[in-house]
């Protein structure tokens, strides 16, 4: 049973549809991603699988359950974890508060726990120090620990964002073009996060424009134009694709 | 200078009560920008309802005060849930405009209790008198409303700093998408502000009452001055109400005390705050410590 199932999905703003009759299937453990020009809908996807937006028609499951009118922290605390392709991070706040609220938030939020205080009455604390240390031992974020967010660079917003979603303990970790407006050595960097995350066995969706890092670490594509998926398979079935050339590689395939 | 002091004193105490009062709309404010016009009724309903758990039920006072901020914090958090959740992702306007009719209705809905007209008072449980400091006068009253508005000042900071529905309010202040996507629901958030900000109208209620007695008319006039108040301090600025909320409270006693008596009719007390107000706009128009917008690319 694949891990994630959209079917038919149709998401439209007034009379615009962002995504018509998208059908999308991830298997626990892939590396999925989906590309697309600008406009295409590939952030609308994401945002119908986390909760932010509802279809108007069309289902999405999450191991075997449905999820398609569930909120977005009900989707969250099923295990599925965004990063958000504009930076959305509390940027008052350090990379390691950040990262510490991100499992606060998840972890012990709830009316039943309102008068629970974190810290040593929750017993969590140590716990989630540690979990939150590993991940930015593991996204290289040490020397920014104590930096407040609003004050980097954005190619290290940008890890901070996927780290975040990381804090979560995610089964499913969306990215939303997490590359974009990197420089090529930043890019090297999260290529390999992302092998390394996929690698720990947390099933990835990718968004990203870079066709070669889609094409090298791809376990399958799927191609959206003007709100449709115009192909879907392995990477290098869908490079030759003629639609996919014609659609997005332009004159260049 | 015992004139002075005593009308520092009490400009101080005053002042500490609008900032709680605006501390409660702040909250508001800042989890989903929403003016609240409520806050004057939401006030006045803490006020009479703790004198009704007082007087009409003969509750001990403590009981009947913490009865009377439950009860308002309540009726706070069904505002939101029964009126206002329903408009969650319709444009503000449309939310502040149901907050005004709220108001009308909370209104109407105290007219049509005794408490609509005439003046009350809670009987006395503070001792006459009070105490002498450096020749001025401070009554208990006033001795116990600071001491109070400090405490609860101080819990909330506490609960928001330190609690984990404060940590998730804070996250949903900050970054609205952020926090839903890290599994924060924004729908309890929003209501938990209007249960914090019922509750911090009910404990300005309660001591306007013990200070200067109950008058529907009053007690609402109070809810409004937590207008200049937040627009001084900065709308989305907690420590920003209670230093405008003092400043406004010693600026009016001392326009009261000094300016009055040489004005025909005097009523500076209304107008010197807002004189304030529009010299501090002149120059910090975002107010003395709120975030200014930062338009990003
Ligand atoms: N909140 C929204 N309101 C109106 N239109 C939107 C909204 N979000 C996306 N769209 C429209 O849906 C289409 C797909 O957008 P998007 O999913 O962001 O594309 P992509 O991420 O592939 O660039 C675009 O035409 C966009 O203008
Ligand atoms: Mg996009």
């Amino acid at each position: 049973m694949s891990q994630l199932r959209v079917e038919s999905v149709t998401l439209t703003f007034g009379g615009v549809a962002a995504l018509s009759a998208v059908s999308l299937r991830v298997e626990r453990g892939e590396l999925v991603s989906v590309i697309g020009p600008n406009g295409a809908g590939k952030t609308s996807l994401l945002n119908v699988v986390s909760g932010f937006y509802h279809p108007q028609r069309g289902h999405i499951f999450f191991e075997g359950q449905e999820i398609t009118r569930a909120s977005p922290h009900e989707i969250t605390k099923r295990g599925i974890a965004r990063a958000f392709q504009n930076i959305e991070l509390f940027s008052g706040l350090t990379v390691l508060e950040n990262l510490l609220l991100a499992r606060h938030t998840y972890l012990a939020y709830g009316l039943a726990q309102a008068g629970v205080f974190y810290g040593k009455a929750l017993g969590k604390e140590v716990e989630n120090r540690r979990a939150v240390e590993e991940i930015i031992d593991f996204m290289e974020l040490e020397p920014y620990r104590k930096a407040l967010v609003g004050n980097l660079p954005y190619g290290v917003r940008k890890r901070v964002e996927v780290a975040r979603a990381l804090a979560l303990s995610p089964k499913l970790l969306l990215l939303d073009e997490p590359m974009a407006g990197m420089t090529l050595e930043e890019k090297e960097d999260m290529v390999r996060f992302i092998l390394e995350i996929r690698a720990q066995g947390t099933t990835v969706v990718l968004i990203e424009h870079d066709l070669g890092v889609v094409m090298d670490i791809s376990d399958r594509v799927y191609v959206l134009d003007f709100g449709q998926v115009i192909a879907e398979g392995p990477p290098e079935e869908v490079a030759q694709n003629r639609r996919v050339q014609e659609a997005y590689l332009g004159v260049e395939a | 200078m015992s004139f002075l002091l005593e009308l520092l004193v009490s400009g101080v105490v005053l002042g500490l009560i609008y900032g709680l009062v605006a501390l409660g709309f702040v909250l508001i404010y800042k989890a989903s920008r929403v003016v609240n016009f409520a806050q004057g009724e939401l006030l006045a309903m803490g006020a009479f309802s703790a004198h009704f758990f007082l007087v009409v039920l003969k509750l001990p006072v403590v009981l009947a005060f913490l009865l009377a901020l439950g009860f308002t914090a309540l009726v706070g958090y069904l505002l939101e849930r029964v009126f206002l959740k329903r408009l969650v992702g319709q444009p503000i306007i449309s939310v502040i405009m149901a907050t005004i009719g709220l108001a009308f209705f909370l209104d109407g809905l105290l007219h049509l209790t005794p408490y609509g007209a005439g003046s009350y008072g809670y009987p006395t449980f503070l001792p006459e008198g009070g105490v002498a400091f450096l020749g001025a006068r401070i009554s208990y009253a006033q001795l116990l409303a600071l001491f109070l508005t400090l405490a609860f000042l101080f819990l909330f900071s506490w609960f928001f700093q330190r609690s984990t529905l404060g940590v998730a309010m804070r996250s949903v202040a900050d970054d609205q998408m952020a926090a839903m996507s890290l599994g924060v629901s924004v729908a309890k958030v929003f209501a938990l502000a209007w249960a914090a900000a019922g509750l911090a109208a009910a404990a300005g209620g309660v001591m306007v009452g013990t200070i200067s007695g109950l008058n529907f008319d009053g007690l609402v006039h109070i809810g409004l001055r937590v207008f200049p108040v937040v627009i001084l301090g900065g709308l989305d600025s907690i420590p920003g109400a209670v230093v405008a909320g003092i400043l406004i409270g010693v600026l009016e006693n001392l326009a009261a005390g000094f300016l009055d008596p040489y004005i025909p009719g005097g009523g500076t007390r209304d107008v010197f705050p807002f004189l304030a107000l529009l010299l501090v706009l002149w120059f910090k128009p975002h107010g003395l410590f709120g975030t200014e917008e930062i338009e990003r690319v």
